[in-house]
């Protein structure tokens, strides 16, 4: 070995054109490093296209936790020659390039890196010598990437072997073959040349590799979902294709409708009738889903709504990342209504308030909005098994037939009951004694329609009053991170994820900084952020919007403004580097 | 069996004295009544418009929603319980006009639903302004110098968008609209019927007198209602006379019937105490 190793702790990056397999071939290479028993975290970026355009995939693994993707690069994998101009300037110092030297014509010279290192690898010959086609050569690609950081090939071979289960024995044991072949010739020729190693780690727990779509969709199946429907829209389509593919196994019926104003319409139908309901989408489809997202707040029916936000407006940047939703979502519908808007952090977020929506909808009998995004959505973190013991399934004040049969006749329930909580008694269509009907226009305890002026009051303050239990049951923010901190993060949504990065690197140079996350927008807890807020030395505001969403809507709840902020708007989610470098600034260090 | 009387509640139509919907509300609860239906099997869904405010006037379950929306309302509602029957009401401009898009959806998917369509011709609700099925010509608010579009031929529409029972009935003959409803909530898939109910209000030309002279029923002739061409073409009399009755009938299995899902037991029925997601996680290693 004429290199000292550094052992376990990586960052690879694939790229190449849509189409030549960057998304699959990254999530195997991805899933590997995790059965090594690393931490992983992945995430991509591609254009709005199926054929062309640039597409990478980056992976990021270590023997200790990880929360986001960091920006220095050690091996770049690269089908082609644009993949090496775009990105040859993240390599660090002794990083390297695998690419098919048959095909790309380099030298260190050439790029003005005489810092990196130049792997070149036959990977389209080996593909085409073993017999198997050109997409193959990802399999050689990823061979050479496993040979050159000593990783186990075997852990490799299994998980190729279950993630294309699907493409049968012979395709399969040829592209084992073929990744082999990159393997032995990476690992004889470049393998010495190269200072980071992977080693299988004994005894590590089994992870999960997911993102947050996948986590929202896991949260939604444990919470009883029964009836999800939606049109495919990027960054959600993912939700639609996962449940789709699991609906029989689990009696779900998803359905692709004809368009978001039916999706909508059909949950809320759904919703009615006393089941389980979900609908997911991305801010365009959200806009035409909330005429109908008014009615449900009307007429109390409960319902789960996701939007996973793409940079916008309009058809904006459909594949890239942004924060710019939060004041649409809480405003969403015309007139006046309780809902609870929440904003996960990270895929295990996804997943249990993902559950918690179904029950907060059922006993509330309102409207919970999941604010997701693009970057949540795809990411992929590892986890071991999220623990579903503690998750109970709640349906509120929901009337089983003993109940019913008890009145005296329909007379006797009252849908809209005006109650102390604000919420009434819920009775499902199909019960003799709950024949009832529901309206979006204003109406009377028993859904008859009234413009009388104190039934108007009532059932308007009823309403409103559902949002005080509600509040009262969901976790107070926190203050995550040194008590005495000299700064305070304060952050929505998937920024979670770099900000908690950024918190470790400066934790280990000695930086004191907490963190505010703030995981419900609606209902906000203003008591606690205000408190929290003013406990602070000083505070900056992170949002991946142009205009501080969230900083508006603190400074309108508690009457304080963040000390400074911090907006990213360029479609590209936050480096915990550049986070570190603002606060940083900020404490003159 | 509820009879008529138990099908009405207390609160009041609140139509213009005269109006055709007071024959389809009749004729809606005759159907039920006569067919056995106990209210709490019953569900009907609407949207907004006169006609859909039809459910608050029947004493079974009802979902008044928003405009247009009506059917996919009752999509969901559907297949979350199957066992309901499940009936929409609405206006033509409800119907063809800005929920066009799940009417042709609906009746591709053949849900066993029953959709009646109140065809005044004309926007009431909102006073009077055109609808998609007023004739080319026709002086409204919003067309003060006549109509330029050509009517929506909503019966043709739905022959050839795959609903299996299509049929037209006349408010001025409530016995018939009454079979009418009874073939459609009997038939197993989307049956679609539209009603020319005059709106005395604002539309002076489609009046009860305009139909009393013209309309006939396709069942007294000798009318093949399983040839779907020429159900078609039969779509586009209009004139001198104007046909009623059942104009096309087919049987194709329907959207529930395809559904694994719902083999054992509603959607609503199915157990969630308890559901297992432990092998999915376990497939993410």
């Amino acid at each position: 070995m004429e290199v000292s190793e550094i052992l376990n702790k990586l960052t690879w990056k694939l790229g190449g054109q849509a189409g030549f397999g960057i998304m699959s071939a990254g999530l195997v290479f991805s899933r590997t490093l995790s059965r090594h028993g690393l931490h992983v975290f992945d995430t991509t970026e591609h254009p709005s296209l199926i054929r062309g355009g640039h597409n990478t995939y980056f992976v990021r693994a270590e023997d200790e936790p990880v929360y986001s993707q960091i920006w220095p690069l050690d091996m770049l994998v690269a089908l082609n020659k644009e993949t090496i101009d775009l990105h040859k300037n993240e390599l660090i110092s002794g990083g390297c390039i695998i690419y098919d030297g048959d095909e790309i014509k380099i030298d260190q010279e050439g790029l003005g890196r005489q810092d990196i290192k130049l792997f070149p690898v036959s990977i389209l010959k080996m593909a085409k010598d073993c017999g198997g086609t050109a997409l193959m050569r990802n399999a050689a690609a990823l061979g050479a990437c496993m040979g050159v950081i000593e990783g186990d090939f075997n852990t490799f071979e299994q998980v190729f072997r279950d993630t294309y289960k699907k493409k049968g024995q012979e395709i399969l044991d040829k592209n084992i073959e073929i990744a082999w072949k990159g393997f032995e010739y990476a690992r004889n020729n470049y393998a010495n040349q190269y200072d980071k190693k992977i080693q299988q780690i004994h005894g590590a727990p089994r992870r999960m590799l997911i993102n947050g779509n996948t986590a929202i969709c896991i949260g939604a199946i444990k919470a009883g979902l029964k009836f999800y429907a939606a049109y495919p829209m990027t960054p959600a389509s993912s939700i639609l294709h996962f449940l789709a593919g699991h609906e029989r196994e689990f009696n779900i019926i998803t359905k692709h409708t004809e368009d978001e104003i039916a999706a909508m319409n059909m949950i809320i139908g759904a919703g009615s009738a006393g089941v389980r309901s979900m609908v997911a989408t991305s801010g365009g489809g959200f806009a035409l889903m909330v005429e109908a997202l008014s009615l449900a707040g009307m007429a109390e029916i409960p319902l789960v709504a996701v939007n996973v936000t793409r940079a916008g407006p309009s058809t904006g940047l459909p594949t890239r990342q942004e924060q710019s939703d939060l004041q649409f979502i809480m405003n969403s519908g015309h007139g006046e209504f309780p809902k609870i808007v929440v904003c996960p952090g990270d895929p295990e977020e996804c997943f249990y308030e993902t559950f918690r929506a179904f029950n907060l909808a059922e006993k509330y009998q309102l409207q919970v909005i999941i604010l997701s995004d693009k970057y949540l959505a795809d990411a992929n973190l590892t986890y071991e098994k999220w623990d579903t013991s503690p998750l109970k399934i709640d349906r509120g004040k929901l009337l089983n037939k003993e109940d019913l049969d008890k009145m005296s006749g329909p007379l006797d329930y009252k849908a809209f009951e005006v109650t102390q909580d604000g919420v009434s008694p819920r009775a499902l269509p199909g019960h003799p004694n709950s024949v009832h009907r529901r309206t979006g226009n204003e109406h009377d305890e028993h859904g008859v329609i009234s413009e009388d002026k104190n039934n108007r009051l009532a059932q308007m303050d009823k309403r409103m009053r559902k949002l005080n239990g509600a509040e009262a049951e969901l976790p107070e923010p926190i203050l995550f991170g040194d008590s005495d901190a000299d700064i305070t993060i304060i952050s929505w949504g998937s920024t979670k994820m770099p900000v908690r990065q950024a918190m470790k690197f400066m934790h280990d140079e000695g930086i004191k900084v907490n963190h505010l996350h703030i995981l419900y927008a609606l209902p906000f807890n203003t008591k606690k952020i205000k408190q929290i807020l003013q406990g602070c030395k000083k505070t900056l505001l992170i949002e991946g919007n142009k205009t501080a969403q969230m900083g508006h809507l603190i400074s309108a709840k508690t009457g304080i403004m963040p000390d400074h902020e911090y907006l990213k708007y360029n479609a590209e989610p936050f480096y915990p580097e550049e986070i570190c470098d603002q606060v940083k600034k900020i404490l003159n260090r | 069996m509820p009879s008529v009387a138990d099908l009405t509640p207390k609160s009041k139509p609140t139509w213009c004295p005269g109006c055709g919907d007071f024959a389809i509300l009749a004729a809606v609860k005759n159907a039920i009544s006569q067919l056995g239906l106990q209210k709490h099997e019953v569900m009907i869904a609407s949207g907004i418009g006169c006609s859909s405010k039809l459910p608050h006037w029947v004493d079974v379950n009802g979902f008044h929603s928003i405009h247009g929306r009506g059917l996919p309302i009752i999509t969901g509602i559907k297949l979350a319980n199957h066992k309901l029957h499940c009936m929409v009401t609405g206006g033509d401009g409800d119907g063809v006009g800005i929920g066009t898009n799940h009417f042709i959806h609906a009746m591709r998917r053949n849900l066993d639903i029953t959709y009646i369509m109140h065809d005044n011709q004309i926007y009431g609700l909102t006073k009077g302004q055109t609808s998609p099925t007023s004739e080319k010509g026709m002086h409204t608010k919003s067309t003060p110098f006549g109509v330029i579009e050509i009517p929506i031929n909503p019966i043709g529409l739905a022959i050839v968008s795959g609903a299996t029972f299509v049929a037209q009935g006349y408010s001025g003959n409530i016995k018939h609209l009454t079979e009418l409803v009874k073939q459609g909530m009997q038939h197993r898939g989307f049956a679609f019927i539209n009603v020319l109910q005059p709106c005395v209000t604002f539309n002076h030309v489609n009046t009860f007198e305009f139909f009393d002279s013209r309309v006939y029923n396709l069942q007294e002739e000798n009318y093949d209602t399983t040839n779907k061409a020429n159900a078609i073409i039969k779509s586009e009399e209009w004139g001198e006379r104007i046909p009623i009755g059942v104009f096309y009938e087919t049987r194709r299995s329907t959207y529930a019937d395809e559904l694994p899902q719902l083999k054992d037991q509603a959607l609503v029925d199915q157990d969630i105490s308890n559901i297992n997601v432990e092998h999915i996680m376990e497939y993410l290693y």
